[in-house]
């Protein structure tokens, strides 16, 4: 418990899914109380609160919550950034823990996406019966369709196949990306609080509604309703805390946020992988540990062809062998490194603010040997890693209690 | 009034249709919209610079669901003309993974948007297998 570390004292994570009678202020401050209750503490103890509600940006969702649990006063930080909105709202508490501005922290993310549909990038409608040019391109129509896709299912789709161009593959690519949904889809079996628990076979997922191929729908992230949040705390508080609060804290060992450097053709196709390796990379070196070292990775699969140059992006393998890996069965809940065990974004489900901390929720929750049934047995490390187009990566690295 | 107009100002029409990149004079980083300062380089001078009408394909997907009034299945990819990434539709061809395939030779053909109250008609751009 050295001065300046950060812990992560209390996590929470509602159920994902349809909460029809909840609305995101009711839901975030589910999730707020019972990290504070599994924490041990209460608001009065909060010295800067960060939160983050993508489809309400602009509402305010930190203040909202404080006015529903507890306003005392302090800083709130009102957080977006994406897919990578959770991870941002925990940086910003654990920037705050470090900096010694507050020594006990309190993140938010919380969406209400159930039956939200296809979400795609800029588009806008056509107007008028002229041509007339629009925007930065001068364009005279729409160009999501017409110039390639904005779509997210169609975009990801291209960076799984762009790894396929760029590390040649024999098999059926279609395939190859169905059998890792299978995989996911299979371990959500296990996660109560995943808003999908079906086992799919692959010829089920291959079988389904084509999206953007290779991603037919269960290959793509469920829309969802949920909230997680997590409560910090600084090395020196937590001395002053009880032995029980002490022994189920779980160490930060890294926490890194980055955005996508320029690179040739990162404002034609977004470029998920070079911010990925960078925030891994600095993460690995920030912890003192290596991906050999990691026993568990929640990594962004928010569609099944992302999860595939993530395994490289991250290191879990040496680079272009991210088929072999897969093949390997090393990402299955009993191989040598598993991967989304919780069922992952594509039956867990993808409520985008919270997403970033329900990661870190599941990563905690396995080192505090708490998981139940989907227990990963013996875990000491994990990293949970998320992404945002536009981009955005956060990459958090924990470490189990100190016995 | 008739004629045409391109889909978008960085897709030149005519005789020899091509697309156009504003390219950074210090560090050649090409971009298909203004810039302040070069994403790259931070320089601030650009000049015209026509991208080559012939590439591979490096990446796609077949969209099937889509905005409204885009007509599906269609391919979208990305094209690598020479060292510069374009972001297009591949046309042309049967949208099926059997006959589009990462790697494949492509070049640019213009494809009509649609004309307007005035005769105009759009034009927009897409690749197409060289067979």
């Amino acid at each position: 418990m050295a001065k300046d570390d950060v812990w992560i004292l209390g996590i929470y994570m509602t159920k994902f899914g349809k909460h029809p009678d909840e609305d995101t202020v009711d839901l975030a401050a589910e999730a707020a109380t019972a990290a504070l209750k599994d924490a041990g503490v209460t608001m009065r103890d909060m010295g800067v609160l960060a939160a983050g509600n993508l489809m309400g940006a602009a509402a305010g969702i930190g203040q909202q919550l404080q006015k529903q649990i507890g306003q005392t006063g302090i800083p709130v930080y009102n957080v977006a950034n994406a897919c990578a909105t959770g991870a941002t709202a925990l940086r910003t508490a654990i920037m705050s823990v470090k900096a010694g501005e507050a020594d006990m922290g309190l993140a938010v993310g919380v969406e209400k996406l159930a039956g939200a549909g296809l979400l795609s990038g800029g588009t806008r409608k056509a107007e008028g019966n002229t041509w007339t040019p629009h925007g930065r391109y001068g364009a005279v129509a729409p160009v999501d369709g017409r110039i390639g896709t904005e779509t997210m299912p169609g975009v990801f789709a291209q960076v799984g196949m762009e790894y396929l161009h760029d590390h040649p593959y024999d098999g059926e690519p279609f395939q190859l990306f169905a059998r890792i949904s299978e995989k996911n889809h299979a371990h959500s079996t296990l996660n109560p609080l995943a808003a999908y628990q079906k086992k799919m076979t692959v010829e089920e997922i291959m079988n389904d509604v084509m999206i953007a191929f290779p991603n037919t729908r269960p290959m793509c992230s469920a829309n969802c309703d949920g909230a997680a949040a997590a409560v910090v705390v600084s090395g020196e508080r937590l001395k002053s805390l009880s032995k029980e609060q002490q022994q189920r804290a779980v160490k930060v060992r890294a926490s890194i946020l980055t955005s996508d450097p320029w690179q040739e053709a990162c404002q034609i196709l977004p470029d998920v992988n070079t911010l990925t390796r960078m925030a891994a990379e600095q993460a690995y070196e920030q912890a003192g540990v290596g991906p050999e070292d990691l026993d568990l990775v929640e990594l962004h699969d928010c569609f099944a062809t992302a999860e595939l140059v993530h395994y490289d992006n991250l290191m879990l393998c040496k680079p272009g062998d991210a088929v072999s890996l897969f093949e390997s069965g090393a990402t299955w809940r009993d191989g040598k490194i598993p991967v989304n065990v919780s069922g992952g974004l594509e039956s867990k489900g993808h409520p985008i603010a919270a997403t970033g901390i329900a990661n870190v929720w599941e990563i905690a929750t396995h080192l505090r040997g708490e998981a139940g049934d989907r227990q990963i047995e013996g875990a000491k490390i994990g990293l949970a890693h998320v992404i945002g187009l536009g981009s955005a990566c956060g990459v958090h690295i924990l470490e189990k209690p100190a016995a | 009034m008739s004629g045409q107009v391109p889909l978008v100002e960085y897709l030149e029409l005519g005789d020899d249709p091509h697309l156009v990149a504003n390219e950074c004079t210090e560090c050649g980083a090409r971009f298909f919209d203004r810039r302040n300062a070069c994403a790259s380089c931070f320089g601030t001078s650009f000049k015209k610079t026509r991208v080559e009408t012939t590439g591979e394909l490096r990446a796609f997907t077949i969209v099937s669901f889509a905005a409204p009034g885009i007509p599906t299945p269609f391919v979208a990819g990305v094209i690598d003309c020479g060292g510069t990434s374009v972001r297009a539709n591949v046309i042309n061809c049967p949208p099926d993974p059997e006959h589009v395939k990462v790697g494949m030779k492509v070049r640019l053909a213009t494809a009509p948007v649609g004309t307007d109250d005035n005769g105009t008609e759009a034009v927009g751009f897409g690749f197409e297998p060289i067979s």
